[in-house]
């Protein structure tokens, strides 16, 4: 028997997206394998780690925990999202270029859609507020000190403007 | 891994959703934040026939509070519901627990009514609704009712919800006159799940003298567990000695081990807790310091 599939039509940095899928097909599969965009990242599959993080109406949520069914007709950001047209990137990533935040780069993705969201909800983070920020993702390489730092970089570079939806 | 195939239906008003949940009989399953559901579903802990999603049901994404207390619609995300002022004022300790479920990632989606539901004995908020005394309403075909928190949580993930009912709304009463509370947990980094948690609830009488102490308990038994400590402190104040409530929770306790901690562990948690909430909570009860 063929899987059912369902209509779902979503925006994704700015562009109309329509496709068919399966209703189990999970956001990040089909940002990964539909549409192509392979920054965003999968790391554990069930929420702990963070890779996979986006963006969906500007509010930061795991795409391993949302299925494609579930967001139509909202708008995602993704990794892919958060420079500017012209590929000038934006505050929190230059910051974490210019901080060393990141090494393997595996994490990065859920780092910079988490951050970029959460500068805009709170453009001057303390330390310990910028370290709750990023509580939720895991990166195994840069021991977070790098990043806590990038946060706060870009916070002095302009966080507000931090690119994305 | 990747979840099993189901069908799927986004169904936009209650009475449609219900509607389908009976035909289903039990093959179909409340699809809410998914942030407990989709861990499940990819680790094939589960296989159900049909999700009902009920995302789409504004009629659910409901946040009131009042002078009796805080009502919750199933689409009430923790995010929402933890920076809402009117709830802060009429229950303080339900942003105090909120802040601890999970991270704040996954708080932008996942529901409240969804995590009491889910009845994880190391959920927060179901051991919040059970201190509290507050109650679960549910509709289904058959019609709707209220169920009390002592009478919802049956054991570790099962709550009294038949298959065929949706959870719409979660009531916590209100905090009442010369009462305080608190919220304390030791997890191994924030935002896991608790190795322990105590919600505490104090009442004291006009002299500010301790008339009512009472502490709700996550991660330290099958369901959340609800102790009554008044006789361990009953007439002191809170800036009296009140070690003898942990005392007492320490006699009256019966965690299990598991791989996050032995018994004892968790038995001294449950104790070195309930002196800090039950203190905290008699400070906020006679106004004087912090977690008022
Ligand atoms: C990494 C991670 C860490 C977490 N840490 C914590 C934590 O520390 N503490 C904690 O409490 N939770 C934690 N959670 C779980 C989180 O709080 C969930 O949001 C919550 O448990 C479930 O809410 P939901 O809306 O996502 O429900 P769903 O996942 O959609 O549903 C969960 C279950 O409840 C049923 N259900 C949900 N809503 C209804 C309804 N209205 N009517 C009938 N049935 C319904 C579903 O059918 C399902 O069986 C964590 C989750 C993750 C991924
Ligand atoms: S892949 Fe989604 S949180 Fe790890
Ligand atoms: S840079 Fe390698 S995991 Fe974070």
């Amino acid at each position: 028997m063929t899987e059912q599939l369902h209509e779902v039509g979503l925006t994704v940095n700015g562009a109309a997206y329509q496709a068919e899928v399966p209703a189990r097909r999970l956001l990040s599969d089909f940002l990964r394998h539909d549409l192509r965009l392979t920054g965003t990242h999968v790391g554990c599959e069930h929420g702990v780690c963070g890779a996979c993080t986006v963006l969906v109406d500007g509010v930061p949520m795991r795409s391993c925990l949302l299925l494609a069914v579930s967001v139509q007709g909202q708008h995602v950001t993704t990794v892919e999202g958060l420079a500017a047209p012209d590929g000038t990137l934006s505050a929190v990533q230059r910051a974490f270029q210019e901080c060393h935040g990141l090494q393997c780069g595996f994490c990065t993705a859920g780092f910079l859609t988490t951050i970029t969201a959460g500068l805009r909800q709170n453009p001057e983070p303390t330390i310990e507020q910028a370290r709750e920020m990023i509580g939720g993702n895991l990166c195994r390489c840069t021991g977070y000190q790098n990043i806590v730092a990038a946060v706060l970089r870009a916070a002095e570079i302009g966080g507000g403007d931090a690119g994305g939806e | 891994m990747k979840p099993p195939a189901f069908d799927y239906s986004r169904p936009e008003t209650l009475e449609e959703a219900v509607g389908l949940l009976a035909e289903l009989s039990s093959g179909g399953k409340v699809l809410a934040g998914g942030q407990s559901l989709l861990p499940i579903l990819s680790m094939r802990l589960a296989a159900p026939e049909h999700l009902v999603d009920i995302n789409r049901i504004a009629e659910l994404d409901t946040i009131s509070a009042g002078p009796d207390g805080v009502r919750l619609g199933a689409l009430a995300r923790h995010a929402a519901v933890e920076r809402d002022p009117a709830v802060r004022s009429t229950q303080p300790l339900i942003p105090a627990a909120l802040r601890q479920v999970a991270h704040p990632t996954i708080r932008n989606r996942g529901t409240t009514l969804g995590s009491i539901v889910h009845a994880d004995p190391s959920g927060e908020m179901p051991a919040v609704l059970a201190l509290l005394g507050g109650s679960v309403t549910a509709v289904s075909a058959r019609g709707r009712r209220t169920i009390s928190a002592a009478e919802f949580f049956l054991g570790p993930l099962e709550s009294a919800l038949g298959p065929d009912e949706i959870a719409v709304e979660a009531y916590f009463p209100a905090l009442a006159v010369r009462s305080g509370t608190a919220f304390a947990e030791v997890s191994r980094r924030h935002g896991d799940y608790a190795v322990c948690g105590v919600a505490a609830l104090v009442s004291v009488d006009q002299e500010r003298r301790i008339t009512s102490a009472r502490a709700g308990y996550l991660s330290i038994a099958s369901t959340p567990l609800v102790l009554d400590l008044t006789e361990a402190v009953l007439g002191r104040r809170c800036a009296d000695d009140l070690s003898a409530a942990g005392r007492l929770a320490r006699q009256l306790v019966e965690p299990d081990a598991d791989i996050h901690a032995s018994a004892d562990y968790r038995r001294d948690l449950a104790g070195v807790l309930s002196d800090r909430v039950i203190t905290e909570a008699a400070r906020a009860a006679a106004g004087s310091g912090p977690g008022d």
